[in-house]
């Protein structure tokens, strides 16, 4: 009796050996300016080969600018990351889907925009959030600047075994309760700890209810639980996302494809080495108001008082609180925002852009916000602005930009000001993370969408929707 | 000689803050380790940060807090911490990728019990605390009657004492690649 986990691992080991880790083939290894000219070079220095360029694509995304693209690159280093990775994939043969392509866009959505990802395979990428991948079945994590040298000159890599955990979502996510509320939720259980060492497994009904963009969502926030990946069981959704994508399988192979996708789930029988259960129906839209992703409360409950809190998390809440800038025992349903980001890898695609426009129709947003969307991939925002959503958020005053990780991280010019509040559908509300000193609340696209109409955070499912 | 950083969570948008991460070189990364708390906004150094505490110029051994190093995947945490001088980070817990990471580039992450975590906090305030890792043994002891065994892989373990080049050791397994590679297109096309 095997998990999905167990059973992508088993069928990706090159070799084993006792007391050494097993070395695992890699599908697919995805690329970007970031974390890979260290790797490119150590390559060269050792006199090494490309094994697969043609299992292997990059993208630009996180240090580009998501504006004027016409002109020339105002951060002279990051133009030089950026040049570094055209010559790198010129002189290796590896496909780049550079500013110029309409491909372009996050590294975590092109892959599965293009039909990259599929079921069962392994990925891996020079970026945390690879776990995003795993909303496919598909084995996929994050990795250092070494294994991405790794990864290029062998196809493989070293890895011993996590551990199984599952966390089953009965019920369905009740009205104005987003994917991203539900993982918020399942952090704020567990810990930004709790999966250390294991792969987390999503199943139950409120996954299998859920369209591939929620799942991508999910499995992409389980690195901010720690674990290695998240993994979510290939079904019909995950079919009918993939079908005649640009590298999905042809027509002709498609059924027998298909046919074999279908066994890539946990057996009934099997073991997990942990398992969690959360209610669905139970969730409400989250907010973090702390500078770690565990930090969160439902948006109509009050955050904790560190001193009535475990003496192990005190402190943490007390010098997050202070970086805050909020009281303890206090609600934020009032609390004013001076920004709005809805994008990133989490939260950047059509689904959820579509939320966020639903909320944004007909409203303005706030005078005392600066608001913007940054969308997933260019095909995205093409596809945005033919289903009216750009022109939505256009008119109601937010900023409509081009493709990257933009304020996510803020390696480009969008940057938070110090002390400045922002309502941001990213992933991490690291300290300075968006900007020194800037304070970042976590939300979902259309509590993000709603605050920056408001002024201030809201409770989105007593939103007027026009 | 040990400097301690007494909080949970450091992530590594702490430990190399990611302007930093444009530069397309490996080293050089130590002057920009914990930048945004080490430095005010106008550069000059944050007094109250331990790293700016004259008596602890020189430290080789990090302690912290638990889940150091979690967050993003960048390579540049355990570079930066390397180029600074430290050759240790001692906490109750690592992120999996920092913990990884950090192997590979010759800095030893040691988990010890949140007890022994606190132990070696508070004593290295002291006076002229010295603490030893013997990575061989997986010890860690001080002068003063602290003493505690670690946990390591004994394959990274390994090679890390040797200085062995992975890439080096997983293309001796070149041919089972290659086999693995035309098993798997048989297998797509049957």
């Amino acid at each position: 009796m095997k998990t999905l986990y167990d059973k992508i691992w088993d069928a990706h080991v090159v070799h084993e050996e006792d007391g050494k880790p097993s070395l695992l083939y890699i599908d697919l290894h995805l690329v970007h300016e970031v974390t890979s000219p260290q790797a490119f070079e150590g390559l060269r220095m050792a006199d090494r080969r490309v094994r697969r360029p043609d299992l292997t694509f990059a993208t630009v995304d996180h240090a580009i600018p998501t504006i004027n693209r016409d002109r020339p690159f105002q951060d002279r280093i990051a133009a030089k990351q950026v040049e570094t990775l055209r010559r790198n994939c010129a002189d290796t043969g590896i496909e780049l889907y550079d500013l110029d392509r309409p491909e372009q866009g996050i590294v975590h959505v092109v892959g599965p925009e293009q039909g990259l990802t599929q079921p069962g395979m392994t990925i891996v990428c020079g970026d945390s959030h690879t776990s995003t991948h795993g909303a496919f079945g598909a084995l996929a994590f994050g990795i250092g600047t070494s294994e991405v040298e790794h990864v290029l000159a062998t196809q493989t890599l070293p890895q011993s075994k996590a551990k199984n955990l599952q966390v089953k979502v009965n019920g369905t996510l009740p009205f104005g309760v987003s994917p991203k509320d539900l993982i918020l939720g399942v952090i704020n259980q567990i810990g930004t700890d709790g999966g250390t060492g294991h792969v987390i497994e999503y199943a139950g009904e409120a996954i299998r209810a859920m369209s591939m963009e929620g799942r991508m969502t999910v499995c992409n926030m389980s690195i901010e639980a720690g674990a290695k990946a998240g993994l979510i069981a290939p079904d019909e959704t995950t079919f009918g996302y993939l079908r005649g994508r640009a590298f999905a399988p042809a027509e002709a192979e498609w059924g027998e494809t298909v046919e074999r996708w279908r066994s890539l789930k946990t057996d009934p029988d099997a073991d997990f080495d942990l398992s969690v259960e959360i209610d669905a129906s139970e969730l409400a839209p989250f907010v973090t108001w702390g500078t770690s992703p565990e930090m969160s409360v439902r948006i109509t409950d009050f955050v904790p008082d560190p001193r009535s809190s475990p003496e192990n998390k005190r402190r943490s809440y007390e010098l997050a609180m202070e970086y805050m800038g909020i009281g303890p025992a206090t609600r934020l349903d009032r609390l004013a925002i001076d920004r709005a980001f809805i994008g990133s890898c989490t939260n950047s695609r059509i689904e959820d852009l579509r939320e966020a426009a639903k909320v944004a129709r007909g409203y303005k947003v706030d005078g005392n916000v600066k608001a913007m969307v940054v969308p997933g991939s260019m095909q995205i925002k093409r596809q945005a602005e033919d289903e009216g959503l750009a022109g939505i958020f256009v008119d109601a005053g937010f900023e409509w930009r081009d493709a990257g990780c933009s304020m996510c991280l803020a390696m480009n010019d969008d940057v938070l000001g110090a002390g400045e509040r922002c309502a941001s559908t990213s992933n991490r509300n690291f300290e300075g993370r968006q900007g020194r000193g800037g304070r970042t609340h976590l939300v979902s696209p259309s509590m993000a969408a709603a605050a920056a109409i408001a002024g201030h955070f809201v409770d989105v499912r007593e939103w007027k929707f026009k | 000689m040990t400097v301690a950083i007494d909080r949970a969570n450091i992530d590594t948008d702490q430990i190399i803050p990611k302007q930093f991460l444009k530069r397309i070189e490996r080293s050089g990364y130590g002057r920009f380790l914990f930048y945004d708390w080490r430095y005010a906004e106008d550069g000059t150094p944050n007094a109250d940060f331990p790293l700016n505490d004259p008596r602890y110029a020189g430290a080789s051994i990090l302690v912290a807090g638990a889940n150091f190093g979690c967050g993003s995947s960048r390579e540049h945490a355990p570079w930066s911490l390397y180029d600074y001088g430290f050759r240790a980070v001692i906490a109750p817990s690592f992120a999996d990728i920092f913990y990884n990471n950090s192997l590979k580039n010759g800095l030893l992450p040691v988990v010890l019990s949140e007890e022994a975590v606190r132990e070696i906090i508070d004593r290295s305030r002291l006076e002229s605390y010295r603490l030893m890792i013997d990575l061989e043994r997986q010890m860690v002891a001080d002068s003063r009657g602290f003493a505690s065994s670690f946990d390591i892989d004994p394959f990274r373990k390994h090679c890390l004492l040797n200085g062995l080049d992975d890439i080096g050791l997983t293309l001796q397994y070149e041919e089972k690649i290659t086999a693995y590679e035309s098993r798997r297109i048989a297998t797509a096309r049957s």
